[in-house]
């Protein structure tokens, strides 16, 4: 691209590269949590063996992520088949969703899905999530946002910037939660240009930069290792 | 343009719609509604004039309201029209709809809460197509909420005259094609897209707002009666990828060539066009042109447009009132070769 200013957008190439450097960051700062997996995304199936032009297209997946809500408000996080909730002791990190609980009795576990997808319209990465009780049952948009950590819930309520609504999942035929991205190729261009002062990033760090901001509202923070260089 | 446009507003599907027999309360069961349903229109809008049919024999309850076709519930944000090119494969008519006012399958549906949901969709789709074309919302942004509603209402009413006049506050833009201009067509060059007021700018990214559907089809049928009925809508691959347009030197873009850029998966890149001579290319895998895949059916606002249209004629004159152009194709790929 050679714009005289970077709009805030990445390519649909670019996000393939970002997601691999965002999954590989991921699981060596974040062991606690399952790993991200890339899911292709070709929804015409293909018989030809000449693929070596086409640009992969694809989406991130990061499913059975168990959030636990407990009657006194706060939120732990575990791993799906852990039996005891993450203890925080082990990992210097400042992702919100591990706190530990006051180990209350009357604990929930709810299990969220998230996928990352590329939104060719707008030339950005949207979040999609949904959620299910421990019985299989799906999780309405309002129970989600009551069930969200009490600090994701404050950045929902205060951002101007994120919204959740419900919408199809663009290749699943089902209804998901979606988190709005009109205004992200903003602020991803105020975040660069403020923090990293630059004019265009790596793009490699895009959704790293971008999943700072997304994570905390859905209840995943990363740690602080991830943005930095490695 | 004013006549295209006229054609694709004034279309309409006539429907017969049937009350699902599990919310038939009364015998003799009531008859089915019959309505002209606009293509251009959304089956929620049709409500006000159904329910007058049913009211008297639903069980008692709270309606929520969803459409079926043959036991595939509807996507209610997809026009009317779009779903009739989609899924009848050789036109019913009437169509013939089942209507449920109980059990919404929200497991499957995204919910739908009267006109109110499907006036979000629209204005959301609005803005997708804003900004597609221009790069960014604003224009869409800058309308007052009162424009807005206006707008609304004349795809609500299918009133064209009031929609021109609305939308002449959006600049939607043309796209402008060299080659279409130096041809036959040359009389749209000067003619305006939506609305009559001079809003006619460059589109700025040469980009195209387009939702196509796409229906892989594995068996070979002679008619279209014989075509499988979709049973699921997992049998559907929706693309809603913006189109760009590869503008080469004394070529036309065509709508063929569109359909193969939004699908580079089926029509491989380093094949050339079939214009070109009879045969493609032979590919390093040593295969012919039976490997490509067929267009069995093309489909735009219920006609089937020759595959050599310029794309911009079709995008300029066949798109939705939210400057989306809905595209359904049927689509045969040859059986899988062994690697």
């Amino acid at each position: 691209m050679n714009e005289s200013a970077w709009d805030g957008t990445l390519s649909a190439s670019e996000f393939s590269a970002s997601a691999q450097a965002f999954a590989e960051k991921w699981k060596l700062n974040n062991p606690a949590y399952p790993p991200w997996t890339w899911v292709k995304s070709l929804e015409v199936p293909i018989f030809a063996t000449n693929q070596v032009s086409l640009v992969e297209e694809g989406y991130l997946s990061l499913e059975n992520v168990c959030i636990v809500k407990s009657n006194d408000d706060e939120v732990a996080s575990c791993v799906e088949g852990e039996a005891s909730l993450y203890d925080k002791e082990d990992e210097e990190s400042t992702d919100s969703a591990t706190l530990t609980s006051s180990g209350n009795d009357n604990v929930q576990p709810y299990y969220f899905d998230f996928h990352i997808i590329y939104s060719a319209s707008f030339r950005v990465p949207v979040l999609y999530f949904r959620a299910y009780c421990s019985d299989g049952r799906s999780l309405g948009l309002n129970e989600i946002e009551s069930v969200l950590p009490a600090n994701s819930a404050k950045v929902l309520l205060e951002s101007k910037w994120t919204f959740i609504t419900q919408e199809e999942h663009p290749y699943l035929n089902r209804p998901w939660c979606k988190l709005h991205p009109c205004g992200s190729s903003d602020w991803m261009k105020l975040l660069f240009q403020a923090v990293e002062k630059v004019d265009r990033p790596a793009m490699e760090l895009y959704l790293v930069s971008w999943f700072s901001v997304v994570g905390p509202v859905i209840g995943l923070g990363i740690p602080i290792q991830m943005l930095k260089e490695p | 343009m004013k006549e295209a446009q006229e054609f694709v507003w004034m279309g309409a599907i006539p429907l017969q719609i049937h009350l699902h027999e599990s919310e038939v309360t009364t015998v003799p069961p009531p008859p089915p509604a019959l309505i002209l349903a606009p293509r251009i229109g959304y089956l929620p809008l049709l409500l006000p004039l159904i329910k007058p049919y049913f009211s008297s024999t639903l069980p008692p309850g709270v309606d929520t309201v969803w459409f079926e076709y043959k036991g595939l519930p509807l996507k209610w944000y997809i026009p009317t029209g779009v779903l009739f090119d989609l899924l009848c494969a050789e036109p019913e008519r009437p169509w013939n709809l089942t209507i449920h006012f109980r059990g919404y399958p929200s497991h499957l549906l995204i919910p739908c809460e009267g006109e109110d949901s499907v006036k979000w969709n629209f204005i959301n789709s609005l803005k997708e197509a804003d900004y597609i074309i221009n790069g960014n919302c604003k224009n869409v942004m800058h309308m007052s909420q009162s424009d807005q509603l206006e707008l609304w209402n004349s795809v609500v009413n299918a009133n064209l005259e009031a929609f021109i006049r609305s939308s002449s506050k959006l600049k939607s833009g043309t796209i402008e094609d060299d080659y279409a201009s130096k041809s036959s067509l040359s009389s749209q060059k000067s003619q305006k897209m939506i609305g009559e007021a001079d809003t006619s700018v460059q589109t700025k990214t040469g980009k195209v707002p387009v939702r196509l559907y796409v229906w892989n089809v594995s068996e070979d049928f002679g008619d279209m009666e014989d075509a499988p009925p979709i049973d699921s809508w997992d049998r559907i691959s929706y693309v809603n990828r913006p189109l760009e347009i590869h503008r080469e030197e004394g070529k036309c873009f065509t709508l063929h060539d569109a359909i193969k850029t939004l699908l580079p998966e089926l029509f491989g890149k380093k094949r050339k066009p079939k214009g070109e001579g009879n045969i493609s290319q032979p590919l390093e895998t040593g295969s012919t042109a039976d490997d490509d895949p067929e267009i069995k059916l093309l489909r735009i606002q219920g006609i089937e447009p020759k595959l050599e249209t310029p794309i911009s004629w079709v995008a300029n004159h066949l798109r939705h009132p939210e400057n989306f152009l809905h595209v359904c194709v049927y689509i045969k790929v040859p059986s899988a070769k062994s690697l």
